[in-house]
């Protein structure tokens, strides 16, 4: 039996073409919609960098940037603007979290992608998943409560202070491990699999195969994973405001307590500072460190990436 | 020196001595099936393979060739879900036996795979790196040397060896991976489809190699190319469905098929 269609295309029942433009009216609509969408965030970052500078400004006119970026004291009450103190904590804290997120992640993410098997995989990628999910204010809470303890019974009260930048880099480690891991797995699992053949079919073992051949190979991903993680360690707040320190503090030593940039803005921004001081204006200009800052190290991931990503047939 | 690892007690029976070895077969499979699943992709194929001589595997795609060959250096074992059943005999030792080291045997029987596969590393440190992690003890210039003039690339790269591989053509690219599976001294090279990525102009370097690298290896090619099993091998077997059809001298499978199957493959009646 035949197929019988009765519905008909409008051109059928009309009994002619016509190729003539139409107006429609929605398509344009939507096209400006689905615009202001990605200009939102455009004129957002514009309007941050509009503000950071035009305050910052102001604070330059009267303390000199070469004071700025080499003073050693940060005291505003007495007009001392020197961002050491403030930098260097952050580069204490961003450094101990990097040395324990970096072995760590990158140790998770070969097990994940050369060594565990798919069951275990699918219950541990979710778990660490939810490790990022936790709320930086628990971690600095842990930091404080937990870690620095522990590290005053490890190494005695007296050389360690309450508040310290050791601890709060400690756990900074911990919060980035989950995306430097999983950054890692993928730039590994993109690894083509004929390289694993490869090493494989010349008698390596697996741990020759992923350390000397998958990990080279995935180098630039690897890097990027590392940048993101600093430049995302440089401008954590919430753990180093509660466990690091309060008090700008120029020392080397990481038992001590220090303030970092981010924290310093916090405890600063929640006081009752007026506006128009130079207090406040200053803390726009290490707002504007800061901005520089990731900015700079997610240009330098994004062009590592591009640099060393390799071609594969 | 050993080729198999040494743990059981007994394992005495794992090792074999080098040397040229008796004169029988250099690889003998006996009754192999290899499931995918519940999918029976090889049916007890039993073959052997004649010492220093090309053997060709050919047959439409999906007659299991590939699979085959990975069978005779455990690379299938990579492969999650897949089982092998039977024997596959070199040196006078299963390699499926329990006690057996699959990264020892891989080291033997080397393996070059249908796309070029260079590491991500310097032409030199794409065959450094294999002897090194073999314990290759010796110049490793002269290595690096010697194997990239075994596969005809030494001219062509020999002032850019601190290069990386991925600068090569495809063809080179491909040479290379020869050059990198022969710098370990293998017993048996096991090629799949090695050509079957490359232009016209660089299949034919590949297949004039083959005669020089006969005369050192035991070679097996997986081929779908009818004419390049007819130029490059000894001896062919056709293989259809997971079963090995017909095994024979190459000529004889050309020019006096036994199987009516063979002889429609070959007239290129299907495939």
């Amino acid at each position: 039996m035949k197929p019988v269609q009765t519905a008909r295309y409008p051109e059928e029942a009309r009994g002619a073409l016509s190729f003539g433009k139409r107006f429609r009216p929605h398509e344009a609509v939507i096209l400006a919609l689905l615009f202001f969408c990605a200009a939102v965030s455009i004129l957002t970052t514009l309007g941050i960098i509009v503000v950071l500078g035009a305050e910052s400004s102001a604070l330059f006119k009267e303390v000199s940037l070469w004071e700025f970026v080499s003073g050693t004291s940060w005291q505003p009450t007495i007009g001392e603007f020197g961002i050491l103190p403030l930098v260097n904590a952050t580069l204490m804290t961003s450094l101990a979290a990097m040395l324990v997120a970096l072995p760590l992640g990158l140790g998770v993410a070969i097990y994940l992608a050369e060594y565990a098997s798919e069951r275990v995989r699918e219950t541990l990628k979710p778990i660490l998943e939810v490790l990022a999910g936790v709320p930086t204010v628990v971690h600095g809470y842990f930091a404080l409560t937990v870690v620095t303890p522990a590290l005053r019974g490890l190494f005695g009260q007296e050389s360690i202070e309450v508040y310290n930048t050791l601890s709060a880099g400690l756990v900074m480690g911990i919060l980035i491990l989950p995306l430097i891991s999983s950054m890692c797995e993928d730039a590994l699992s993109a690894v083509p699999r004929s390289l694993r053949e490869a090493a494989y079919a010349m008698g390596a073992t697996k741990l020759e195969t992923s350390v000397t051949i998958i990990v080279p190979a995935a180098f630039s991903g690897i890097a990027a994973a590392f940048i993101l993680g600093l430049s995302r360690a440089v401008g954590e707040t919430m753990i180093v405001a509660l466990a690091a320190g309060a008090g700008p503090n120029l020392t080397l030593n990481p038992l001590k307590a220090a303030e970092t940039m981010t924290g310093h803005i916090v405890r600063i921004s929640g006081g009752d500072i007026s506006y128009d001081s130079m207090d406040y204006r200053s803390l726009f200009a290490i707002a504007l460190v800061l901005f520089l800052a990731t900015l700079a190290l997610n240009m330098v991931s994004r062009s590592i990436v591009k640099k060393y990503r390799e071609v594969y047939e | 020196m050993r080729l198999f690892k040494k743990s059981a007690p007994e394992a005495n029976r794992l090792e074999a001595t080098i040397g040229s070895g008796d004169s029988g077969q250099a690889l003998e499979a006996k009754s192999l099936s290899i499931f995918y699943g519940e999918f029976e992709a090889v049916k007890r194929l039993s073959i052997g393979f004649e010492r220093k001589k090309v053997t060709a595997l050919i047959g439409p795609s999906g007659c299991g060739k590939s699979t085959a060959l990975r069978a005779f250096n455990r690379m299938n074992e990579l492969i999650r879900g897949v089982r092998t059943e039977g024997e596959v005999s070199f040196r006078g030792v299963n390699v499926y036996d329990p006690d057996v080291d699959a990264v020892q045997v891989r080291r033997w029987i080397g393996m070059v795979f249908q796309k070029p596969n260079p590491f991500s590393k310097s032409i030199y440190e794409n065959i450094a790196w294999g002897a090194r992690i073999n314990g290759y003890q010796g110049g490793f210039d002269e290595l690096v040397e010697n194997s990239l003039k075994q596969v005809a690339l030494w001219d062509e790269v020999k002032d850019k060896l601190k290069e990386s591989a991925y600068a090569l053509s495809g063809g080179q690219q491909q040479r290379l991976c020869i050059a990198r599976a022969v710098a370990l001294k293998p017993e048996i090279l096991l090629m799949d489809e090695p050509t079957s990525a490359l232009d016209p102009i660089s299949t034919a370097k590949i297949e004039s190699l083959l005669d020089d690298l006969k005369k050192r290896y035991t070679i097996i090619i997986v081929t779908h190319n009818m004419q390049q099993a007819g130029r490059v091998s000894d001896k062919t077997g056709f293989m259809l469905l997971g079963e090995l059809v017909e095994y024979s001298d190459t000529k004889e499978l050309f020019f006096n098929p036994k199987d009516p199957r063979t002889e429609n493959y070959i007239s290129g009646r299907f495939g």
